[in-house]
């Protein structure tokens, strides 16, 4: 429940700015950057999402890792799955 | 023995795994608890119980958001989406979750409009496009999850939207930690700390576990890696005769944690004077209700809420489990009356519920173990 899932930001819009379009293998979303209003991510950050929320900025390896353990705990499908699920607007 | 292949460092796990032996005292049983659902998840799809010495005992919290909700929230949740105006959204692991009468996915089965959602955006943007339609979220989860939903809120009063509201099930951990500390039987030596929540409340709020407990709390990571090398911080702090609160995922985890995820929850919600947590009772100040600001979109007072208690079978031994007094196959109901396909009690209703995964994963017997030979 609490798994967070590593995307990559491809793209902000400035009129919107709580809104990005991030990329998870190969699928892209948008997410709500809201939490991270303090610190706000540029395009080609990694973050951690979790429920379409980005939670926290980290390194691009960091990032790899992360996708490796979802693989790893079986998780990647349903990880896929919850962001292919998003509906907030896809592309 | 593809297993191993994946893991990212064999070498380091091997290493972690040896510092474990040789740290821990062979004279001495050790009880960890690991507090977070997730990690419950990892150490036995890793086998990585197998990989610890035979008197380190890992004991399975109640970091499971699903587990721990009571039946009765869960009929509540259904009985305001008996209207055939209102839509029921939640997220997927909720969908399979017994009510009295049945899950919400029973419940679509017999017509309700039930809709699973990835977002608490997706159920707001639901209701943009059926203004004439209300929609409810049954929002559960620990702090991860709690300020997407106190968001979510927050634009829907800044954008105007009235068709909308949340039934609140957030809960939070640190007085879960408590009721466990506080409970008569309790044997627990130390914790492993929760990772994605503490992304959100840093490792300030563990600082009493030290203090006053006098009990390691190590936050973890999911990695294999990061849950051994947690549990070898931990056994330095005992051997050293230390109790402190130490970060292991210090790469994700700021130890004052997200400002702008704490100031949301604290703008939407605030703790309700106590709450009731399936295998635990009622715990005081443990759980989230909207605040009066936000009323409108408080579902609890846009609906008549019956307040249904549904309590668990006195068989189900889920309490103990919880404290570490017995272990999920030590309980009667367990594999019997109590399966994931036909679940009794708390624990055995989500994949992260100990149980749930003690009886998919323990006839695993850890292909870890042979591949790196240890």
């Amino acid at each position: 429940m609490c798994l967070a899932i590593p995307a990559k930001i491809v793209e902000l819009f400035p009129e919107e700015q709580n809104r990005a379009l991030v990329e998870v293998v190969g699928v892209r979303r948008h997410i709500d950057t809201g939490l991270l209003a303090d610190d706000p991510p540029k395009t080609g950050d990694w973050v951690l999402i979790h429920v379409g929320f980005a939670m926290s900025k980290i390194s691009e390896e960091q990032a790899l890792d992360q996708i490796q353990t979802l693989t790893m705990l079986g998780e990647q499908e349903a990880a896929m799955q919850e962001v292919e699920g998003y509906g907030l607007g896809e592309t | 023995m593809k297993f191993v292949d994946e893991f990212r460092e064999p070498g380091l796990i091997g290493k972690a795994s040896d510092e474990i032996r040789r740290l821990a005292d062979p004279a001495r049983h050790y009880r960890f608890m690991e507090v977070c659902g997730g990690h419950t998840h990892a150490i036995y799809r890793f086998g990585l119980k197998d990989l610890l010495p035979p008197n380190l005992e890992l004991v399975h919290g109640p970091g499971c958001p699903v587990c721990v909700l009571p039946m009765g929230r869960i009929d509540d949740g259904l009985s305001m989406a008996q209207d055939p105006n209102v839509i029921f959204t939640a997220f997927g692991d909720m969908m399979r979750v017994p009510g009295t009468h049945g899950s919400p996915l029973e419940h679509k089965a017999r017509g309700m409009d039930v809709r699973i959602i990835y977002s608490p955006s997706d159920a707001l943007k639901l209701a943009q496009k059926n203004p004439d339609k209300h929609v409810m979220f049954f929002a559960i989860g620990f702090e991860t999850t709690a300020p997407s939903t106190a968001l979510t809120l927050m634009r829907a009063k800044e954008q105007g939207i009235r068709n909308f509201s949340v039934f609140s099930n957030h809960v939070t951990i640190i007085p879960a930690i408590r009721a466990i500390l506080d409970s008569p039987d309790m044997r627990i030596d130390a914790f492993i700390g929760p990772g994605h929540v503490s992304t959100v409340i840093g490792c300030r709020p563990y600082e009493w576990i030290a203090r006053n407990e006098h009990k390691p709390i190590v936050v973890s990571g999911f990695e294999p890696v990061d849950v051994l090398q947690s549990i070898v911080m931990i056994l330095q702090q005992l051997k050293a005769g230390e109790a402190k609160v130490e970060n292991q995922y210090k790469r994700v985890v700021p130890w004052e944690g997200s400002r702008p995820a704490l100031r949301a929850m604290a703008e939407v919600f605030e703790l309700r004077p106590y709450f009731e947590w399936r295998g635990m009772g009622f715990i005081s100040q443990s759980a989230l209700r909207i605040r009066d600001t936000y009323a409108h979109w408080d579902a609890e007072q846009r609906f008549q809420v019956p307040g249904i208690r549904v309590t668990d079978p006195k068989a189900a031994q889920c309490g103990e489990v919880l404290k570490g007094v017995l272990k999920p196959v030590q309980c009667k109901l367990f594999g019997k009356e109590c399966t994931p396909e036909r679940p009794v009690g708390a624990l055995m209703v989500s994949s992260e519920g100990s149980c749930a995964a003690y009886y998919n994963y323990e006839h695993r017997k850890s292909a870890v173990l042979t591949s790196i030979g240890a």
